[in-house]
């Protein structure tokens, strides 16, 4: 690499650190302090100092590290950058079946309007969210700060003080110092409940696209509560979109996870998904002991059975394991499809989770587990 | 807070790990070396089994320095990270202090007396900020939760700790610090910052060869190179829960020559098979395609 730089070098690395950033990888300043001195400590001469340099300090991930990669091939290389993939969210697809819920009350006096409008919320909470035209969609998602998220509870393996429970030698010895060695109250500890793991894996492929929107809303509802929660989106490809999700507005979120997934609306291969989770995931601990939430409608276009094989891995690693499928909920629905089939033996729930309302429920099913 | 470093470059670091029997390829020599240079703790993540712990022994090694490890789980806490008062021995000590006429006790030297340091009982990061030049390895963060990682936040970057009975105790060079993660769950951000990251891939054919003939000096060539091809064969080909590591190709190899085999076969490698596959599912694809990869 030649450096006989028209700009001074800080500038060259520091752009660098920018264009990084715009690449989403998430940079603070004392970052690109530490990426200049590392550069610096390795001396600019050195092809690979910089390139080393950067991966060590700039990126925490391996996601980042691809991303350090790219760029740092189209910066110091002169290649040109490839375009990101832009989040397109999902087109509305059906028009609304019924009446226009929103304009209800529009020339009645204020109380009527009121009225009209907690009954078109109430309407809106039962519909099926694929029915829904743009502007119901604007409205339920302001709908979705009613759901509460609760974690399901487990016990921790840290002990806390507490009247009854186990002998605690150590606050026992430490009352009976206070009394220069005279035995004092013998004092107890037990197990804390903690909150317990929830992860989620929504099925963004074709079928499930009419949905993605809610579910990414509603896993962005758990995440910002500051529950213990993984998101987790497959179709193609696995994709973790926890930290995109942690952004305050879920508008912003949406789009942030939305970057993130390079396979909107494309094919499914739903055990391929799950195997690749459990593999980079699940197996070293994520969904161990955890309630696993997996969000889809079961298509599976491959082998049922391969489905099945990594369910029952997943079954034994999780704590419970709930499925949600938005067909569910529909009127002469049956599971009959082979991909459900193949799943049903190792799913603790089977849950409908096509409108507001079954959201709901399935909170209060996952705050049970 | 500067100490001499050891080593003027990274290739001059490898040099040195290489001679206690670690081979550090480019981008992990850098980065230790960086690491080092900037007193930065290194955060090693990557698959079981190549090579994040065994970078922290082998950097204790080249250093000649010592090498405390702390081993993190779910529930680890302060006092058994950093320090506990002995309980037990202060109660003696008090006890003991009873048999003393009465006219000779100073209540105030007794209180202060039973803070002493000898009743501290000085656990890893404390000892290893008070035992500094050494290699703190802190391993599988990640099996720790949330709260310890905030309190290793404030050590890692001030290396001090404070004692509210004695003071602050803090490091005269700051301690080499590895941690290593198995990614079970996102470290937090903070911690991530404050390190120099590191992803370790399972290492390429000639060096998985070189590393195995080094650490493994007594199996031959030939049965090394048999070994590590039919252990990449299946990391690569096979679809198994948990490819072996370069540990379980050491472990194999060694096996093996303990066994008198001087030439992988079908048989020896279905005989030996439980050293390197620890999962029934994936031993019973390893049988499947064990004649495919030899033959």
């Amino acid at each position: 690499m030649d450096l006989a730089l028209p700009r001074p070098p800080e500038e060259m690395l520091l752009g660098f650190t920018l264009a990084l950033r715009a690449a989403g990888v998430d940079i603070t300043a004392d970052r690109e302090r530490a990426y200049l001195r590392a550069a610096a400590a390795l001396g600019l001469d050195d092809p690979h100092g910089c390139y080393h340099a950067g991966r060590a300090t700039l990126c925490g991930s391996p996601a980042d590290l691809e991303r350090h990669d790219t760029v740092y091939a189209a910066w110091f290389g002169g290649k040109t950058a490839v375009a990101g993939q832009r989040f397109r969210p999902p087109a509305p697809t059906a028009p609304a079946a019924l009446a226009e819920v929103g304009e209800g009350g529009t020339e009645s006096d204020q109380q009527e309007s009121q009225v009209a409008q907690a009954s078109s919320h109430e309407v809106l909470r039962q519909r099926d969210v694929a029915t829904l035209s743009a502007g119901e969609k604007a409205e339920l998602g302001r709908l979705f700060t009613r759901i509460q998220p609760r974690a399901p509870r487990r016990w921790s393996h840290r002990r806390t003080p507490a009247r009854r429970g186990e002998v605690d030698p150590a606050r026992t010895l430490r009352e009976m110092l206070r009394r220069l060695g005279e035995p004092g109250r013998v004092r107890h500890r037990r197990r804390a409940p903690r909150p317990r793991r929830v992860v989620m894996l929504i099925d963004v492929s074709g079928s499930m696209s009419p949905y993605a929107d809610a579910l990414l809303r509603l896993a962005h509802r758990f995440v910002s509560t500051g529950l213990p929660v993984e998101v987790f989106t497959f179709g193609t490809r696995l994709t973790h979109i926890t930290r995109p999700l942690r952004r305050r507005d879920p508008d912003q979120a949406l789009v942030a996870a939305g970057d993130a997934i390079p396979d909107w609306s494309g094919g499914t291969r739903l055990a391929e998904g799950i195997k690749i989770f459990l593999e980079r995931w699940g197996r070293r601990g994520t969904a161990r002991g955890a309630v696993v939430v997996v969000f889809s409608d079961g298509w599976e276009r491959s082998d049922p059975e391969a489905l099945g094989e990594q369910m029952r891995r997943l079954r034994v690693l999780a704590h419970r394991v709930i499925w949600v499928n938005p067909h569910r909920g529909l009127a002469g629905y049956a599971p009959v499809q082979a991909g459900i089939r193949a799943v049903l033996p190792y799913c603790d729930d089977f849950l409908a989770g096509h409108s507001l309302a079954t959201f709901e429920e399935m909170t209060e099913v996952i705050a049970g587990a | 807070m500067e100490s001499p470093l050891p080593f003027t470059s990274p290739a001059d670091l490898a040099a040195a790990l290489d001679a206690t029997g670690y081979l550090a390829d480019d981008a992990l020599a850098t980065i230790a070396w960086l690491g080092l240079h900037l007193h930065r703790p290194l955060l090693m993540e990557g698959d079981p089994g190549t090579g994040k712990t065994s970078l922290a022994e082998a950097l204790s090694e080249a250093m000649g320095i010592p090498l405390i490890r702390l081993q993190c789980y779910e529930g680890l806490d302060a006092t058994q990270a950093l320090y506990d008062w002995d309980f037990p021995r202060q109660i003696l000590h008090l006890r003991a202090l009873e048999t003393v006429p009465e006219q000779g006790r100073d209540v105030n030297e007794i209180e202060q007396g039973l803070f002493a340091e000898r009743f501290l009982l000085a656990r890893p990061v404390l000892q290893a900020l008070r035992e500094s030049p050494c290699v703190l390895l802190i391993d599988e963060v990640d099996r720790a939760d949330d709260e310890f990682e905030a309190f290793l936040l404030e050590v890692l970057s001030t290396w001090r700790v404070t004692i509210p009975e004695l003071g602050t105790i803090s490091a005269q060079v700051p301690p080499v610090v590895v941690l290593t993660s198995n990614r079970t769950r996102e470290l937090h951000d903070a911690i991530k910052r404050r390190c120099l990251y590191l992803w370790l891939d399972h290492p390429k054919l000639e060096r998985e060869i070189a590393i195995l003939r080094r650490r493994a000096p007594e199996v031959s060539h030939a049965l090394a190179e048999q070994v590590v091809r039919a252990v990449q064969a299946l990391r690569s080909d096979v679809e198994l829960l948990k490819p072996p590591g370069v540990a379980e190709s050491m472990d194999w190899a060694r096996a093996l020559h303990a066994l008198g085999t001087r030439e992988l076969d079908t048989e020896a490698a279905a005989a030996t098979l439980g050293v390197a596959i620890k999962y029934r599912e994936d031993a019973d694809r390893v049988q499947c395609a064990i004649e495919r990869i030899l033959g």
